[in-house]
């Protein structure tokens, strides 16, 4: 279903709960979309369930830039096997600012060992990326993991903080304000404007854990 | 070259906006008032995207390194250089060595001050707008030197003229913006539309680039106030669960998790902008995606054919 949201964007929705299937499917348009270009349309914004397509209104209409995407959504084809890109992202699982890697243990009735080996125990897709540039929304996380987010979230969480909320895990690319449980740091750098690739990751890679000393 | 001897508030670079990066959470970022923005680059005689000084809910003060050509746009501010004060939306000569003062007054927020020949700023993943959050492009401190590229152009030629923006746009401490129905319109009952569109909002004290969250009337959601995450764009009007409206502006995230009752219209964008808080009366009016795109058009034409010569000398300070 695609409908309009405002003068400049239009919104493909695929479906309306957190699953993978759906997002695949988001990941596979949004990639047909992006190989197929078309004057006018400005860039695309792939989440969990939807796909925005933001264009330029002094170029195209809104029925002009729906037919162009209906015709491309003829070409997602479900049965065809993407292969996701795959990275490996090493953690000090502890070693997060003000860690609660301990407390989160404690509220799950398990050991800091068990939160470590459960987090790092499968792959995961990222499902969006969104909040500060290069942050990772991912999932989905054992249910002996699902956590809300904090009630009062802190006014500063590191660049690198590996976290958990919900059904999800992320890392924070930047120093900045957040409400998700941190557990871990990671010494990679997910965000540098100065690189080719500005990006560690992109919606739809799979990502794995490593634990490190 | 402009030395920079004062500033206060939110002081940044701008150009059009960093296009092709929302995906990886990188909001668009460009100026908060689009129409004063551009105007201010053709009263300069620049391209309409190039990077001009943005000054937002604060002051500031330039000297002149050379000889040059400045105009000042916006609302909610006076531009004062050597004795005189010059009404906004006009083009002038500054000697080298005066200053310029960009003096916040009342009706509006954001000023941009735009030079003949651009500023020469490093683009930062394909942009010069400032996005603070993100640590991405150029901030502006006391003391800096901010480098200037050569105009093709006579400065004869671009000093002393005006731009009769209200013929274009009526900026409003009460004003009535045009919306376009959001996605999750049946997020909402009748009453919550109608509430909406029927009640009066002012803005709350805590706005800044990336949002505006506006106070009146609660709008009641059917059922959750929750939403699986989404993309969104500037005007973006979501409802969290106090029924508090939050237009999402030029640095908002690009992606949010509350229904979206409606969006602002690019035409009237700039109007929501300038905005005061605590002092705006705002009011919401319904209308299609193709009549807010054919306005966005009219006033997009009216930059390119605006800009008028006018020959009163005290523009043209010696």
């Amino acid at each position: 279903m695609i409908k309009p949201l405002g003068d400049s964007a239009l919104l493909i929705q695929l479906g309306e709960e957190i699953d993978i299937t759906i997002n695949q499917r988001v990941h596979a348009l949004n990639a047909i979309l992006q190989a197929a270009s078309f004057h006018g349309i400005l860039e695309t914004v792939p989440a969990y369930c939807t796909l925005l397509v933001h264009y330029d209104p002094l170029t195209l209409t809104f029925d002009q830039a729906a037919r162009w995407v209906r015709g491309q959504m003829e070409w997602v084809d479900d049965s065809a096997h993407r292969t996701p890109r795959r990275l490996e992202v090493p953690v000090r699982y502890g070693d997060a600012s003000g860690s609660d890697l301990e407390a989160v243990a404690a509220s799950k009735g398990i050991s800091a060992a068990d939160i470590i080996r459960l987090h790092s125990g499968r792959a995961y897709t990222v499902y969006m990326m969104g909040f500060t540039p290069g942050f990772p929304y991912m999932g989905t996380l054992d249910e002996r993991l699902v956590m809300p987010r904090l009630e009062t979230p802190r006014t500063l969480v590191k660049a690198g903080t590996v976290a958990i909320a919900g059904s999800q895990t992320g890392i924070y690319p930047l120093d900045s304000p957040g409400g998700w449980h941190t557990i871990g740091w990671t010494p990679l750098k997910l965000f540098d404007p100065a690189s080719e690739s500005p990006f560690l990751f992109a919606p739809g890679d799979e990502v794995k854990f490593i634990p490190i000393e | 070259m402009l030395e920079v001897l004062d500033v206060s508030g939110l002081v940044t670079f701008q150009d059009a906006g960093r296009r092709g990066w929302q995906k990886f959470g990188v909001p668009v970022s460009g100026p908060m008032d689009w129409f004063a923005h551009h105007a201010a680059n053709a009263l300069t005689g620049n391209p309409l995207d190039a990077a001009v000084i943005e000054i937002g809910l604060g002051e500031a003060i330039f000297r002149a390194r050379r000889d040059c050509v400045v105009a000042v746009t916006g609302a909610g501010y006076e531009v004062g250089t050597y004795v005189w004060t010059f009404p906004l939306w006009t083009s002038f000569h500054v000697r080298a060595g005066l200053n310029v003062h960009v003096k916040k007054i009342t009706g509006g927020n954001w000023a941009y001050l735009a030079i003949a020949g651009g500023f020469d700023v490093e683009s930062v993943l394909g942009s010069r707008s400032t996005y603070i959050r993100g640590a991405l492009g150029d901030s502006i401190r006391i003391g800096d030197s901010l480098q200037t590229g050569k105009s093709a152009r006579d400065f004869d030629k671009l000093a002393a003229r005006t731009f009769p923006v209200e013929k274009y746009i009526t900026y409003s401490q009460s004003p009535v913006l045009e919306v376009v129905a959001g996605p999750q319109k049946e997020c909402f009952s009748d009453d919550g539309i109608q509430t909406f569109l029927n009640s009066e909002y002012t803005l709350s004290t805590s706005f800044d680039r990336m949002g505006y969250r506006l106070e009146g009337s609660p709008i009641a959601h059917l059922s959750s106030a929750d939403l699986i995450s989404e993309g969104m764009t500037t005007g973006s009007v979501q409802i969290p669960a106090n029924g508090q409206p939050i237009v999402m502006m030029a640095d908002g995230p690009t992606t949010g998790g509350y229904p979206k009752i409606a969006n602002v219209t690019h035409a009237n964008l700039p109007l929501l902008a300038q905005c005061e808080a605590g002092v705006s009366r705002i009011r919401f009016r319904e209308t299609t995606v193709e009549s807010a795109q054919a306005k966005y058009r009219e006033s997009f034409k009216g930059l390119q054919t605006g800009v008028m010569s006018e020959d009163y000398e005290n523009l043209d300070v010696w």
